[in-house]
């Protein structure tokens, strides 16, 4: 025990009080470091990372990010989004748009300013909404405009009035849903049905280049750490302790005296955003972007990421994340007719039986932070 | 029988006399010994020239046997056949030389005696000539029918082809025509063909009559009149015919916008209705349980699916099919839904988010189960004869008879849960957990088997709007997710856990959709909704009928 103690007390104080946080930085140190150096290996190795399991690999600390969003509204605030698959499309969307504007005169059509599916439709003119995308900049404040300025919008008018509980999980995923419909429209001006695919380039260089994917995939496993420093930080905090006291009391809190919307608002607000870069490094990964994404089903598969990982932990949710993906990944590809049963059984099990996730499940000796940041079935 | 053989006869024969002079020639010259008895004349058909088949045709009309109608038919539309092996004259059912085999009628009975090969039968021919006498005997002996039905029938085919021998027919017989909807068939017909002639007076009389009708035909032909020709003329070149023509053209748009309103209201009834049918089923659920049952769209599916299986049960009773799978659909999806009560909700009570998680878990698995056992291919299920085809109101107005049922299925279902809720002892429990469950038990209600029932009623209500849903759309495993959300959103609307909530919002919102549909488009129309209820939430978020008294107080 003693020995422990003393470990912990030459950590920096970020990292004190927080082992599994401190597992999480080492592993993903240790993925930026390796994963370069394995697709570095001659493909004839049986250690070399092919170009697929790095999409692979990318797909799923983007995921993880958006658990990490979830989970810290769900497992702090007991607020349970069913509708953050539409934060994530709008960042994506916004990241995919910039890269059909770079595409430029190399598609099928080869005009210089209107991206194919616009010429396909007979327009003659860029949206105005299109204006601006050329530039990666305008780009990145718009991936973290549109989620975060429709969770500001969205999450005032329903905190405002106190829709909370199952109401606003539902409202939520309302919300995600009617997205998903306008997205489908051919004359939203998003491509429609068939979304944004076929980019050529990201900032000036070719997206296919192994060096490219490479920087994409180092820069998510940056933005996961970057996001989990920001939420457990923001977490720990003062604010934190308020956003634990709603969950647990949210009359309580209120009548103590703490404005207990804004609080919700703007955990809500930093999570939407979280999941919009979480999409913006998705899309330029994985190639593709429609309106698929904004299905509701997604949603509600993060949140059993979060549940099987362990709810209230952050790193629990990226754990989450990375394992039932792998599992999807193996089970759609082996056995695509279990996925379901097994997707099903997962929902269900882990709910009735593993209310903690897995993180719940190790020695009580390893709880350090468990006080602190102590979880209550919501 | 005898009276409406003798109706019959009465009408016909002014007819039979009118046309004697003409007929009686022939007959006395070819046909030596005429055969008395009905069966006899038909019979006489087979071998008889078509001067001597002109006779015959008359005299069977003449002879007043109520089959004389169908036979001419048969005749006039080469149904009237030969059987080879007893050269007997047979009616048959269909013309249609490329089947294998006809279904023939006894010409006098008119039962069926069974189908014959086509190669043995021969048809009896006709020609132009004996045609036309055969349109007008069939006309005339079909306005003097019994059965208004047979006498609408024949008005609207004489309209069809409109000429002079039709409409001096018809100007004979409306003055005796005594039933509503057929006068007005042949009042139209012949201002139509008013309308066309050169008579000033009998034309504005005409357009006055047209006026009053809602047919789209009729509302072309007035409009032809103001119309203007390519050089900026008006066709019409009489100006107060164009103006009569032009208040009747207003006055038919205005009464038809009024009905195409009421069919908007209609169709959005019945989708209403079918909401309502899944919202009631959730909102018993979540006020007894405070649980949102995320696979109650499944358990629909499993009473959609249920339905398909009772049809291929009894393929040969798909009448009855319907009345079949409406218990039985309430028991499977009941039955499932207190499996899924007792295995898995009652360890999450007081955690509602955890167990809308576990819910959505066992929708996947239904819905899977369902992809492995009925594949994922659509499965169509068949609409009873009764249950299909439409109530014509008037012209502009049709409604759809499964829309009809479906309303009048959900008000039974609701009307008999509000009894059961009301006046039964299970209905006093559910209420009293409802309200206060650690009272309730301690008041000596076993809650758990509250909790199980109710939410078994609540899935077996599911099932049935699964029925009802199978009538109305194809039955696949995607099913209960198209129309989950929908639901919820009622429910959101109505306010949880109230039944009247549940009723008044389910028809709003299929009203509200599908009135915004023909303006704004279907995918338009759901997200204007959608945006609608968040906006609407802000004014009341507990719903239109909250629930008040201390169990909202809950937090």
């Amino acid at each position: 025990m003693s020995t422990r103690t003393s470990i912990a007390h030459r950590l920096p104080a970020a990292l004190r009080d927080d082992t599994g946080g401190t597992v999480l930085y080492g592993l993903l140190a240790a993925t930026a470091i390796a994963v370069p150096l394995l697709t570095a290996l001659p493909s004839s190795s049986p250690f070399n990372l092919s170009p697929y399991v790095l999409t692979l690999l990318g797909k799923y600390l983007c995921y993880a990010m958006l658990a990490l969003a979830v989970d810290a509204i769900w497992g702090y605030c007991g607020i349970l989004s069913l509708g953050h698959a539409a934060f994530f499309s709008l960042g994506g969307y916004a990241m995919g748009m910039y890269l059909m504007r770079q595409i430029g005169t190399r598609g099928v059509y080869g005009d210089p300013v209107l991206p194919d599916f616009m010429v396909f439709l007979n327009w003659k003119a860029l949206p105005w909404f299109w204006y601006g995308f050329d530039h990666f900049w305008f780009a990145m404040v718009m991936v973290v405009l549109a989620p975060g300025l429709l969770a500001l919008a969205f999450g005032w008018l329903a905190f405002r009035s106190r829709v909370t509980g199952v109401y606003l999980s539902i409202i939520t995923q309302a919300l995600s849903y009617a997205l998903m419909l306008a997205f489908f429209r051919n004359d939203m001006g998003f491509g429609g049905n068939n979304g944004f695919t076929d980019f050529k380039d990201i900032l000036g260089v070719p997206l296919s280049a192994p060096g490219t994917r490479m920087a994409l995939f180092v820069a998510t496993v940056v933005a996961l750490a970057a996001s989990y420093a920001l939420t457990r930080a923001l977490l720990r905090s003062r604010a934190g302790r308020v956003i634990r006291a709603i969950r647990d009391g949210e009359s309580r809190t209120r009548f103590l005296g703490y404005p207990v919307e804004s609080y919700k608002l703007w955990l809500f607000v930093v999570s939407a955003v979280i999941a919009g870069v979480a999409g913006a490094l998705y899309v330029p990964q994985v190639g593709i972007i429609n309106p698929g994404e904004f299905a509701p089903i997604n949603s509600i598969e993060v949140v059993i990421w979060v549940a099987v990982g362990g709810r209230g932990t952050l790193y629990g949710a990226v754990a989450g994340a990375l394992l039932v993906n792998y599992a999807k990944t193996y089970f759609t590809g082996a056995l695509p007719e279990v996925w379901l049963y097994a997707l099903g059984a997962l929902f269900i099990l882990v709910t009735l039986l593993l209310p903690r996730g897995l993180v719940g499940l190790r020695p009580a000796t390893w709880f350090p932070s468990r006080r602190r940041l102590g979880v209550r079935p919501a | 029988m005898a009276a409406l053989l003798a109706a019959v006869f009465l009408f016909a024969s002014p007819a039979a006399a009118q046309d004697a002079p003409a007929a009686a020639p022939a007959e006395a010259v070819s046909t030596p010994v005429p055969p008395a008895d009905f069966a006899g004349l038909v019979a006489s058909l087979r071998d008889a020239g078509f001067a001597d088949k002109e006779a015959i045709v008359e005299r069977l009309v003449a002879s007043g046997h109520a089959s004389a109608r169908v036979v001419l038919r048969a005749l006039l539309e080469d149904r009237l056949v030969v059987r080879a092996p007893d050269q007997g004259v047979f009616v048959a059912t269909s013309a249609d030389e490329t089947l294998p085999a006809a279904d023939l009628l006894d010409p006098v009975t008119l039962k069926p005696i069974g189908s014959s090969p086509r190669d043995a039968l021969t048809r009896i021919g006709t020609n132009n000539r004996l045609r036309r006498v055969l349109k007008g005997l069939v006309a005339r002996t079909e306005l003097a029918n019994a059965d208004p039905a047979v006498r609408l029938n024949a008005v609207t085919e004489l309209l069809r082809a409109p000429d002079a021998q039709t409409t001096a027919l018809l100007r004979e017989r409306i003055g005796t025509e005594y039933e509503t909807r057929v006068r007005r068939e042949m009042e139209t017909g012949l201002a139509m063909a008013d309308l066309d002639g050169g008579d000033k007076p009998a034309r504005l009389t005409a357009i006055q009559v047209l006026s009053h009708r809602l047919l789209p035909d009729v509302l072309n032909r007035l409009k032809a009149l103001v119309a203007k020709a390519p050089d900026g003329s008006f066709v019409e070149p009489d100006a107060d015919i164009r103006a009569a023509a032009a208040a009747a053209v207003d006055r038919i748009e205005q009464a038809r916008s009024i009905y195409s309103g009421a069919e908007t209201l209609f169709f959005g009834l019945g989708l209403g209705a079918v909401l309502v049918l899944v919202a009631i089923g959730l909102a018993i659920t979540f006020g007894v349980m405070g649980v949102i049952n995320m696979a109650h769209g499944e358990l629909m599916m499993l009473g959609a699916y249920t339905t398909y299986v009772v049809q291929t049960l009894m393929p040969n009773h798909i009448g009855w099919s319907i009345a079949v799978a409406i218990p039985a659909a309430f028991l499977v999806s009941g039955l499932t839904g207190v499996l899924i009560e007792r295995s898995i909700i009652r360890f999450l009570y007081g955690r509602p988010l955890e167990t809308l998680l576990a819910t959505f878990g066992v929708s996947l698995v239904l819905q899977q189960a369902v992809r492995s056992i009925f594949t994922a291919l659509n499965r169509s299920v068949a609409t009873p004869a009764w249950m299909s085809g439409t109530l014509q109101l008037n012209d502009a107005l049709s409604l759809t008879y499964n829309r009809l049922y479906i309303i009048a299925f959900t008000m039974i279902v609701f009307g008999l849960l509000l009894l059961v809720l009301r006046r039964t002892r299970l209905g006093l429990e559910i209420r009293a957990v409802s309200q206060n469950r650690a009272m309730a038990r301690a008041m000596g209600i076993r809650t758990a088997r509250v909790d199980a029932l109710t939410f078994g009623l609540g899935s077996g209500i599911a099932g049935m709007a699964g029925v009802a849903l199978s009538q109305l759309t194809n039955v696949g495993p995607n099913l209960g997710q198209a129309y989950i959300i929908d639901s919820f959103m009622v429910v959101v609307f109505g306010g949880v856990g109230n039944l009247w909530g549940a009723l008044i919002g389910g028809l709003t919102m299929g009203v509200i959709s599908n009135l915004l549909e023909p303006a704004v488009g279907a995918v338009l129309a759901k997200i204007v909704v959608l945006v609608a209820l968040i906006l609407f939430i802000q004014r009341r978020p507990r719903g239109l009928f909250p629930q008040t008294g201390r169990a909202a107080e809950q937090n």
